[in-house]
């Protein structure tokens, strides 16, 4: 028997696809996910909009939080630790987290290196905007990747360009010559043979989610739609003004995502969405998606 | 394998329920054994397939989408007219008719009862040699991933497999088949022909 493969680390982000991860602060908050359908809860003390209102250094959530909604629910549950704070990682992983997103969500904590992901038999999943950090994030040890979007924005816009940023950087690895992956892994600043696997696969070689600013059901059909194998929610759920009811139509929306009638169903009396922001109003040392490299 | 079950298994169309989960992992194992495979994600879809298979996925999240929409009582009214379903890890759990300390609906098919998240957490998700008799000499590469187990077999259910200490992860009822394990993660293609040779009739 052997634990921590690679196989059971990107295997259990084969079971989450088609699904939605909702962030979580309370026990409270947890159950309602996962009565709506959530496939995993993100564990957090404060949803990325009260981060981004709160200012400040933001850091690993307190344990107790994360223990309370472990106990509380039967599906993963995944916590943030900062970029490249492997202690924080290592704390996480003691606990029995499921998944450690290295998120840019949090403050990093290192300039110039994200965590050594391989060190560790817990997966982890990072965020990218274009494919080139995608496998920067691969050849540290991420077995699942997902856009970054622009977290607690309640914007799809930067989710949608992240999404096509990866994807026509996979477009472009599948028309190289074999010269030309050369040239895209020096630019990528990642072993060739990673940009030949993106060639011969068509796509990542891991799943990647979309996340950032999802905030409808029709947000979440529309990252599907654009090639995500699946969301995540992160104020959008308990930021709006009936977290029950949308987290549900989230979820069948994300099954259903090319199913217009069903999604025009679910997405009628929802009530308020959560407040969004206009990515060009935020000024740009606060936007969290330019955290990472 | 004589001409006629090759025709047989040529036109035969098996359904992928695609609620959420590992679905594109069974349809593309099914192509890879020149099976059509379908995605299944309401109750009409299932129209004219000879049988199913629920892939691993969360299966607090398959079941509550599964009882929207009346999939789930479609598909336990097509299990109860002898349509063949194949369960890998959640879709197991979805087809037991007894599952320990949860509230998760099930379509309570075959008589066994499991365990959910019975080895523990993500970090003791494992990857083992499993010996199925019933597949041969060679070892399966079985993958759990936060695994449920079979705790009790009931009348009329035949082990499959167990782990080295008796753990049983394996089993068949008539046309119900189940697995704790991930064969969809894997390029050994013997259980899905083994469920496919249930569908056909041949086993």
């Amino acid at each position: 028997m052997e634990t921590g493969t690679w196989k059971v680390k990107t295997g259990l982000a084969q079971m989450l696809k088609g699904g939605v991860i909702m962030d979580v602060v309370t026990a409270e908050h947890a159950k309602i996910a996962e009565e709506a359908g959530a496939c995993a809860v993100m564990a957090l003390e404060r949803v990325p909009a009260d981060i981004r209102a709160a200012g400040g250094v933001a850091r690993m959530a307190d344990p107790t939080v994360i223990e309370a909604i472990m106990k509380t629910v039967t599906i993963p549950v995944m916590a943030k630790c900062r970029i490249g704070h492997f202690v924080e990682a290592q704390a996480l992983e003691s606990m029995g987290v499921d998944y450690v997103d290295e998120s840019e969500v949090l403050t990093p904590a290192d300039e110039k290196y994200h965590v050594w992901k391989h060190d560790f038999k817990v997966p982890f999943v990072c965020g990218c905007r274009e494919l080139g950090e995608a496998l920067r994030r691969l050849h540290e040890g991420a077995a699942m990747i997902r856009t970054k979007g622009e977290a607690g924005s309640g914007n799809i816009v930067e989710a949608v360009r992240h999404m096509r940023g990866v994807t026509e950087g996979i477009q472009q690895v599948v028309n190289a010559s074999e010269a030309e992956l050369k040239e895209l892994a020096t630019e990528y600043r990642v072993p060739v043979e990673m940009v030949k696997e993106v060639k011969k696969l068509g796509k990542l070689p891991v799943v990647n989610f979309a996340a950032g600013g999802i905030a409808t059901p029709a947000d979440a059909a529309l990252m599907m739609q654009l090639g995500a194998e699946g969301v995540f929610v992160g104020s959008g759920i308990f930021k709006s003004s009936n977290p029950e009811v949308r987290a549900k139509a989230i979820v069948k929306a994300t099954t259903h995502y090319r199913d217009a009638a069903i999604i025009a169903e679910v997405s009628k009396n929802l009530g308020d969405a959560m407040m969004g922001l206009d990515i060009k109003q935020i000024p740009s040392e606060e936007l969290l998606a330019q955290r990472g490299w | 394998m004589d001409a006629e079950n090759k025709r047989m298994e040529g036109s035969m169309k098996i359904g992928v329920l695609a609620s959420q989960g590992a679905f594109a992992e069974h349809i593309s194992i099914l192509q890879k054994l020149d099976t059509e495979a379908v995605p299944v994600r309401l109750p009409e879809e299932l129209r004219g397939v000879d049988g199913l298979i629920i892939p691993g996925g969360e299966s607090t999240s398959i079941s509550r989408l599964m009882s929207s929409y009346n999939l789930m009582s479609e598909i336990a009214s097509m299990a109860g007219g002898g349509m063949p379903l194949f369960g890998t890890c959640a879709g197991m759990i979805l087809m037991a008719r007894g599952i320990s300390a949860n509230g998760t609906e099930s379509l309570a098919l075959i008589n066994i009862r499991v365990r959910r998240n019975a080895f523990g957490r993500q970090v003791d998700s494992f990857e083992t040699e499993l010996a199925i008799p019933v597949l041969g000499d060679k070892p399966f590469p079985a993958v759990f991933i936060r695994a449920p187990i079979i705790e009790k077999c009931d009348s009329g259910v035949d082990i499959l497999a167990r782990l080295k200490d008796g753990t049983i992860v394996a089993a068949r009822q008539g046309k119900l088949l189940v697995t704790a394990f991930h064969p969809e993660l894997t390029d050994d293609l013997r259980l899905h022909r083994y469920f496919l040779d249930i569908v056909s009739g041949k086993l």
